[in-house]
């Protein structure tokens, strides 16, 4: 998808005054902070694993070439096929080769952060096939042309009025109203899409380099359909997913359900290993795996470690407030939320995103509950930094601080300053309050300024001491 | 600048820029927690600000000439203590972190960061035993947790367990007490309508206990709620808690009108 | 390792190239590849005090899975036809070919290929249970296609409780177990498809089973 986070404040101001959105969006909150709040008390473990589970990540990314090479010589051991693409476009054209070579008219796909951030439904429309997304939330938002707003729950900002609506577009009538209604109706209209499929793609939770495995974790079971009765199955996925042994993948499955949806398991873990076998009665005939860089292996040099090791659950999003505020059409690209600000000016450039990592109060909830202990606001702090130091930061802000410093650096002015203000406040305060400022709009459009009280602390303090 | 002579401690206090400004009750009840717990108290005058708002803006080296100027001013201080878990978390963890690669200041930094509490937390943890807290208020408060003491310093149960010392003073806990209110440094003047958002649900969830009274630990946050209570005519008072602890939150809570009497 | 002979290759090497640039150092020596290759991997795995037939059966049925009881493997065809007389399912079923051998009742239509899109009814064996989330675990196989496990609204899956583990490793014991290796698909299933898509109200019977009825023997 085109990239529109540079218009993040007039989307987000949309967002706040769109009903349905922040009907859905209340809604949401409470629901998956709850539920998580429930499973980690159940699970004494809980902080054990997550430091285990970042130390697990530190140590595969340490090696990551080498477990990738076992996981490529694991997988074509099993019969599959792994495709290296150093970026969006070349993950499209291998994924475009496979499906223009077996012939696919339908491709159906289950939930994939990876096929969107690669842009490819597009690719695969444009040359013809029909592309089926089987995700119920997936599926919603097709039917509606829009980007998912959550990376575990594409369609959480959709109200169940709206999800009838364009299920009755979609199918024709008569309207359902009730959810089951509903998942019937996708089910059955899904159903025969599963059976003509040509190509089935899924993404990969984990990749396994001790049995050359893809996992995926899903509740629907669309995957499973998916990747099961299409003749082809390709899987995308991230270099940085792969973990070494299935015991190893078995920590990041215990943390993954409990931050995502705040579920002990998801309904289905399923495991993939090669295509159909030579007695097998189904599977698909060929599996691939793509594997895609897209900005991954330079994020490994620096700061931004940190950020490979997210195993995309959405817990920084369902407890981030900004997030809760705007949902995620407002950051207008793939990810969302506080992983999404981190890696959206990674991988789409600093500039085309300079609102993100400045959307953030940094009150770090995000931090305290990622599975990983990724450590988004400092990285949010530091993708600031990169903008004040390439000049992206906006020319006033810079000037702003220059005076703040080199006012804050001489404490004789700045108090006299203070003072100044002090005064000058409480002397146009009415009431103890302020209620307009000039040039402080941002503030007062809203909110009232508390009036000082007409002397700063250090001066009364000074004062005080004078007459002891 | 030395208040009173003690056998304790010397704690320099860190003036932060909102209570010197807006506040200097928060100060002055600082001042006197401090002193009844043992300490004496001075406050530089060549204190000026953290340094944070350079840090969260990305300008570190501006962050760093701040950070020096704070360290020059009080380390020869026994320990640093301010009425703000925003200031004293930059202190403890950003300084060090600012100086990592400088091995002439980290040194400094470090000695600095260990020394450095924030109020409520180094009442409860640090001089504990000495603390008695001798004040009434007449009133139900609700308790928001500000982020960076929270998160940053761990402070949750201090607050309320001097809270509830105060004779007269009944808490009640409001939904989502630990979600950011909207402040966020400039981010309020930055994103006006997403504060604004975020400091509504705060409002709706102060005003769904029925408290009278709103603390917190942090003069930016309560700034931010005390100005949108305000705005809507809420009619509930709010003051940091060091005010209601000290007993000295017998006059106007933040953007009320001042009494008649003082 | 060789590089595979596809365009890819070049982009094979270049993404691992700059994987090493990243972490600046050439690649691993042998030493260093034979230390990760030897590592065991010791995660904390979640305590429990139950009993494991116990535990299997709250976590199973608190995902809103179903179980029934039975004594001996020769009581799973009767089961399996009180299960379809209460759910009014017809007469036909996809029975995993590792259960061919049991006495399936008289007038039944039963067969041990892939379900197809209407099939109603599979029963499959599951190669282990797991007590730790009540999960159950099926490998693929002649013996048991995938097909079975997602396409019916109805999954009955015959589970021996010797076969009812503790944890997720000791599931993957069982995998490495097989002389065949690992199964080209293996389904851990813990209850029925659901979803929480819209509004987040959950409904069962999302894509796969709308029912997952577990029959366990001894």
């Amino acid at each position: 998808m085109q990239i529109r986070s540079d218009e993040f404040k007039e989307r987000s101001v949309f967002a706040i005054h769109d009903a349905n959105l922040q009907t859905a969006l209340g809604r949401a909150r409470y629901g998956f902070v709850g539920k998580r709040a429930q499973q980690v008390a159940d699970l004494p473990e809980f902080e054990q694993l997550r430091e285990e589970a970042k130390n697990l990540k530190n140590h595969v990314l340490d090696n990551l070439d080498h477990y990738l090479a076992r996981y490529e010589q694991a997988v074509v051991a099993s019969g599959g096929q792994v495709h290296w693409a150093r970026d969006a476009e070349e993950a499209r054209k291998i994924i475009l080769g496979i499906c223009k070579r077996v012939g696919a008219k339908t491709v159906t796909k289950g939930k994939s952060m990876v096929s969107e951030e690669i842009d490819l439904n597009e690719a695969l429309i444009d040359n013809g096939m029909e592309v089926v997304e089987t995700d119920l939330g997936e599926y919603i938002i097709q039917l509606a042309h829009e980007p998912p707003s959550h990376i575990i729950a594409p369609a959480v900002h959709k109200t169940k009025d709206q999800v009838s609506d364009l299920f009755e577009a979609a199918h024709g009538g008569p309207r359902k109203t009730q959810v089951p209604e509903l998942v019937d109706e996708a089910r059955r209209v899904l159903r025969d899409k599963y059976f003509r499929a040509d190509v089935g793609i899924t993404g990969g939770n984990f990749l396994v380099a001790e049995t050359g495995s893809s996992i995926i974790v899903t509740n629907e079971g669309n995957g499973d359909l998916t990747q099961t009765l299409a003749k082809v199955h390709i899987v995308t996925s991230g270099i940085e997913r792969v973990v070494p042994t299935l015991d190893d993948a078995t920590l990041f499955l215990r943390l993954l359900a409990r931050s995502a949806t705040g579920q002990e398991t998801e309904t289905y873990t399923t495991i993939s290993t090669g295509p159909r076998r030579a007695d097998d009665l189904d599977g698909p005939e060929e599996y691939h795996v793509v594997l895609v860089d897209n900005g991954r292996s330079k994020m490994l040099a620096g700061r931004f470690r940190d950020m490979l090791r997210c195993i995309r659950c959405g817990a920084c999003m369902n407890h981030c407030p900004v997030y809760g505020a705007v949902g995620g059409h407002a950051y207008g690209w793939v990810y969302p939320g506080p992983m999404g600000s981190v890696l959206t000016p990674l991988i789409k450039g600093l500039d085309a995103a300079y609102d993100l990592p400045n959307a953030c109060t940094l009150n770090g909830r995000c931090q305290s509950v990622c599975p990983v202990k990724i450590p988004l606001p400092e990285l949010l702090r530091e993708l600031r930094h990169l903008q004040h130091q390439q000049n992206i930061t906006p020319v006033m802000q810079k000037r702003a601080l220059g005076i703040w410093r080199w006012v804050a650096t001489r404490p004789k002015l700045y108090h006299a300053l203070e003072q100044l203000a002090a005064r000058a406040l409480s002397g146009i305060a009415r009431r103890g309050r302020i209620r307009r400022l000039p040039l402080a709009g941002g503030w007062t459009d809203s909110r009232d300024l508390p009036a000082p009280t007409g002397r700063t602390f250090l001066e009364l303090w000074q004062g005080k001491r004078g007459q002891r | 600048m030395t208040s009173s002579p003690t056998a304790g401690p010397r704690v320099g206090l860190f003036a932060t820029c909102l209570m010197n400004l807006f506040r200097p009750n928060v100060g002055f009840s600082a001042v006197k927690l401090l002193e009844d717990a043992g300490c004496s108290v001075e406050v530089p005058a060549s204190q000026t600000c953290c340094g944070q708002p350079g840090y969260n803006s990305g300008d570190y080296d501006a962050a760093r000439a701040l950070a020096r100027q704070v360290i020059e001013a009080f380390e020869h201080f026994d320990y640093v203590v301010g009425p703000s878990g925003s200031c004293m978390a930059t202190i403890r963890h950003d300084y060090p972190a600012l100086f990592a690669d400088d091995p002439q200041w980290l040194p400094r930094a470090e000695a600095l960061s260990r020394k450095s509490f924030e109020l409520l937390s180094f009442l409860a943890d640090v001089r504990g035993a000495a603390v008695t807290v001798d004040a009434r208020y007449a009133g139900t408060a609700t308790y928001h947790d500000s982020c960076s003491g929270l998160r940053g310093l761990g402070i949750k149960g201090q607050p309320r367990a001097l809270l509830g010392e105060v004779d007269g003073l009944k808490l009640k806990e409001m939904e989502d007490a630990e979600v950011c209110c909207g402040f966020g440094g400039t981010f309020c003047v930055k994103y006006p309508e997403i504060s604004e958002k975020m400091v509504d649900d705060k409002v709706r969830n102060i005003l769904a206990t029925g408290a009278d009274t709103l603390l917190g630990g942090d003069l930016g946050c309560l700034m931010n709620i005390a100005g949108r209570l305000k705005r809507i005519h809420a009619p509930v008072k709010v003051f940091h808690i060091a005010e209601v602890l000290a007993g000295f939150a017998d006059g106007a809570g933040l953007a009320d009108a001042p009494k008649e009497s003082r | 390792m060789n590089a595979p002979a596809n365009a890819s290759g070049n982009a094979r090497d270049a993404i691992l190239k700059s994987v090493r640039d990243a972490l600046r150092r050439d690649p691993l020596d042998a030493t260093q590849v034979a230390a990760l290759d030897a590592r065991v991997p010791r995660h904390t795995r979640p305590a429990h005090d139950e009993d494991l037939v116990t535990r299997f059966m709250r976590k199973f049925e608190s995902r809103a899975g179903t179980i029934e009881r039975v004594a001996s493997r020769d009581a799973v065809p009767a089961a399996v036809e009180a299960y379809r007389l209460a759910h009014r399912l017809p007469q036909r079923a996809a029975v995993g070919a590792a259960l061919k051998d049991l006495a399936w009742p008289d007038g039944w239509l039963i067969h041990h290929e892939a379900a197809g899109i209407t099939e109603a009814l599979a029963v499959s064996r599951a190669l282990c249970g797991i007590a730790e989330t009540g999960s159950l675990m099926l490998a693929s196989g002649p013996h048991s296609p995938t097909t079975h496990n997602f396409v019916p609204d109805d999954h009955v899956v015959v589970l021996e409780t010797a076969r009812i583990v503790d944890h997720f490793e000791d599931g993957w014991t069982e995998l490495r177990a097989r002389p065949e290796g690992m199964p080209r698909a293996t389904n851990i299933i813990s209850g029925p498809s659901r979803t929480a898509d819209v509004e987040q109200t959950i409904q069962l019977g999302a894509h796969g089973p709308r029912r997952v009825h577990v029959i366990l023997v001894g």
